[in-house]
């Protein structure tokens, strides 16, 4: 996708097809000979590991929907049917479910990787945005997938979740009947959850074939947050990066297997094995984990409108974070101050992923909203001003030089090595 | 920068931990844990378990409570109590089920066959909360995994990697020899009673099990193969009920230590190729 490729068809078929449609040259061109700045760390395997999620989930997700019936009196059981009659029904319903919080665990060390580095940053723009819109279209897809069991806090969830749109002034009431299909979430609820929940992976499929493009026109960022100059600074994708991604995905499916396999329940919710019942409503209605820290916001403010503002913001922010950080230094390795107050936001997600599973009083409110206010003043004034007062280390000459230990900072990959983040949220 | 960040970490876990203790006060009290032969990486199910369990709740549970969701068949599947294709066909000739219509347009009751699911004891939800004091007795098919206790920060971490999660069957096997006298200040409502472990406190559902309800296989000594007591058909009963939440438990578990295997060779020979690879590039171990 970026530069010409060097790719030569050697068969006479090769050849005519490549005049013809020049794909294997493409494929050539940006995943053989790419090249890939030499020194990525483990944390530039993700993507690999999103993009191979993201085939699973479809894969698995395409089966599973041959044995389920999206309806609100038959989802349950159909459910329980593809655990206990369908081969190995157990297995591709226990891969998906678990493979949603997967994928959500590999996106948040994503994103968390490319705000230490500021991948973000010029000319990268798009290429953040597009990964932005592929969150918030995993977080709907997951969100309708949630549902689709139809047990107690599919339904309760559903309902928590799209009353939330009667909040937006003046169109919301309409908007939520559309999502319900009615005057409350029922049959037509599922059904067109069903719909939209086979139909989203499909954009995330298309939407991430743009963030590859636009990833393949600047390449990638790199631990140094230095570009590209030379030959020396980058390696080719194949063999290096394909061994370097096939080992880290291993290792992650091991703890996929581990979840999928040993706890598969462990992430989910005891009540979503109670069917779905409009007259019981459970005493704490939470979402999945991977949401927890948005509940939070959304549970911190006292106003419903403006809780469903803070939620989404705290997404829709993200969008135009390359334009609030001010750095001219794209790494966190070079940015001693910036580390404290990145390291503060990364443990503040934590913490408040971990208030949205408590109910929503006493301390825990209290919490929240210290925690939401940090969440924003990151984004709005740690780092716009930061820039513009931190003195960043010195920088390397080049990526070569920050590898090989020589020019402004000698140490700098030692010390980034040890800084560079190890515990994500 | 290492000590703030130090800093920074034991600020923050202060924070749950008291966050924790905070939740931990307001809890209903904690099932203790019992020592299932299905826990862990490598748990089976003991079938003698399971059908001395199977046995309680067919003759004591299966008065109020359905089990949609099993057919007979599987109680003679792998992994499961073990009973015989026999045992099980005679089992179900014991139960009418309806069904038709037939050529004449008639529904009419047959003996139930092994592919016939297990007959509910109510005809519908209502029939079955008229009975029973206006609280319908929940479905028995997943409910060891519908059930269970907040284990609280740092306890579900740690359960990630000790795989507890026994937690329904654990509450289960509490809850039936749960019942005491309510202490003084509580009032429980007529037709209601005391346990401990039931969220609430005030569940409607009477002391099912009494000391020598259910009789056991005798072994070859002449005594039964378990003491018949409530602590134990309460235990043998939520084992049962975890089987019929979770019949292929002993597979998922078998191929998971596989995969897990595998993979591990997999990623073994990942690492020493990638080591190889990057061998020749200066800089790079």
């Amino acid at each position: 996708m970026s530069g010409h490729s060097t790719y030569e068809p050697k068969s006479a078929v090769g050849k005519w097809f490549e005049s013809r449609l020049p794909i294997m040259g493409l494929i050539h061109s940006s995943f053989v000979v790419f090249p890939n700045p030499r020194n990525l760390n483990y944390f530039w395997t993700f993507g690999g590991i999103l993009a191979f999620m993201l085939v699973a989930q479809i894969i698995t997700g395409v089966v599973l929907a041959m044995h389920y019936t999206a309806h609100a009196d038959m989802a349950f059981n159909s459910v329980e049917l593809i655990m206990r009659d369908v081969n190995y029904g157990w297995m591709l319903r226990y891969l998906h479910a678990n493979g949603a919080s997967m994928f959500f665990i590999a996106v948040y060390v994503h994103i968390f990787r490319g705000l230490y580095y500021g991948s973000y940053k010029a000319p990268r723009e798009v290429l953040w945005i597009l990964g932005v819109i592929i969150f918030l279209l995993m977080m709907a897809t997951a969100f309708m997938g949630y549902v689709l069991p139809w047990g107690q806090m599919s339904f309760w969830g559903a309902t928590v979740i799209t009353n939330l749109f009667s909040a937006i002034p003046g169109v919301g009431e309409v908007i939520v009947s559309y999502l319900w299909g009615g005057y409350s979430v029922s049959n037509p609820t599922l059904n067109r959850f069903f719909s939209l929940h086979y139909l989203l992976p499909f954009m995330i499929a298309g939407v991430v074939v743009l963030h590859i493009w636009a990833l393949h026109v600047p390449g990638s960022n790199n631990p140094s947050g230095i570009e590209k100059k030379t030959d020396k600074d980058v390696l080719p994708f194949h063999p290096y990066f394909t061994v370097k991604d096939a080992f880290a995905l291993s290792c992650f499916l091991m703890v996929y297997v581990w979840f999928a396999f040993y706890i598969p329940n462990f992430l989910g919710h005891a009540d979503n094995y109670i069917e779905a019942n409009a007259a019981v409503t459970p005493s704490h209605i939470v979402p999945e984990w991977y949401f927890l820290p948005f509940y939070a916001i959304l549970r911190a403010i006292p106003d419903k409108l403006l809780g469903v503002l803070a939620m989404f913001g705290s997404i829709a922010i993200m969008v135009v974070v390359p334009w609030l950080d001010s750095s001219k230094v794209r790494s966190g390795n070079y940015r001693p101050v910036f580390q404290i107050f990145f390291w503060l936001f990364a443990i503040n997600a934590v913490i408040l992923g971990w208030l949205g599973s408590k109910p929503p009083e006493g301390m825990y409110v209290v919490a929240s909203r210290i925690c939401t206010v940090y969440y924003f003043a990151y984004y709005i004034l740690v780092l716009p001003l930061l820039g513009l007062f931190e003195t960043p280390k010195s920088l390397p000459a080049s990526i070569a030089d920050s590898v090989l230990g020589r020019g402004g900072s000698g140490s700098a990959m030692a010390s980034g090595a040890a800084s560079s983040p190890s515990t994500k949220g | 920068m290492k000590s703030i960040k130090t800093l920074i970490a034991v600020v923050a876990l202060a924070g749950l931990a008291s966050g924790a203790a905070y939740a931990q006060s307001h809890e209903r009290e904690i099932p203790p844990r019992v020592t299932w032969s299905f826990s862990g990486p490598f748990g089976t199910y003991d079938e003698t378990q399971l059908q001395r369990g199977f046995k309680v709740f067919h003759e004591v549970c299966s008065n109020c409570h359905s089990l949609n969701k099993i057919a007979f068949r599987t109680l003679a599947e792998q992994g499961g109590p073990g009973f015989s294709k026999e045992q099980v066909t005679a089992l179900a000739a014991t139960f009418k089920v309806k069904d038709g219509p037939n050529d004449a347009g008639d529904m009419f009751e047959r003996p139930a066959r092994p592919a016939d699911f297990w007959p509910a004891p109510f005809p519908n939800k209502q029939a079955a909360a008229a009975a029973n004091g206006g609280a319908a007795p929940p479905d028995f098919s997943v409910i060891a995994k519908a059930r269970t206790y907040e284990r609280g920060f740092p306890w579900f971490v740690f359960d990630i990697f000790t795989q507890y999660q026994e937690q329904g069957v654990d509450y289960i096997a509490s809850l039936l020899p749960g019942y005491e006298e309510a202490p003084a200040g509580v009032t429980v409502p007529d037709g209601k009673y005391y346990n401990k472990y039931f969220p609430g406190n005030v569940i409607s559902m009477p002391p099912p099990l009494q000391d020598g309800a259910v009789t056991y296989l005798k072994g070859a000594d002449g005594k039964p193969q378990a003491p018949e007591t409530v602590q134990q058909y309460a235990k043998d009963v939520a084992a049962f009920l975890m089987w019929a939440a979770e019949p292929h438990m002993e597979q998922r578990k078998e191929i998971a230590f596989r995969v897990l295997v595998f993979l591990l060779v997999f990623a073994g020979l990942l690492y020493f190729t990638k080591k190889k690879i990057w061998a020749n590039v200066e800089g790079h171990a």
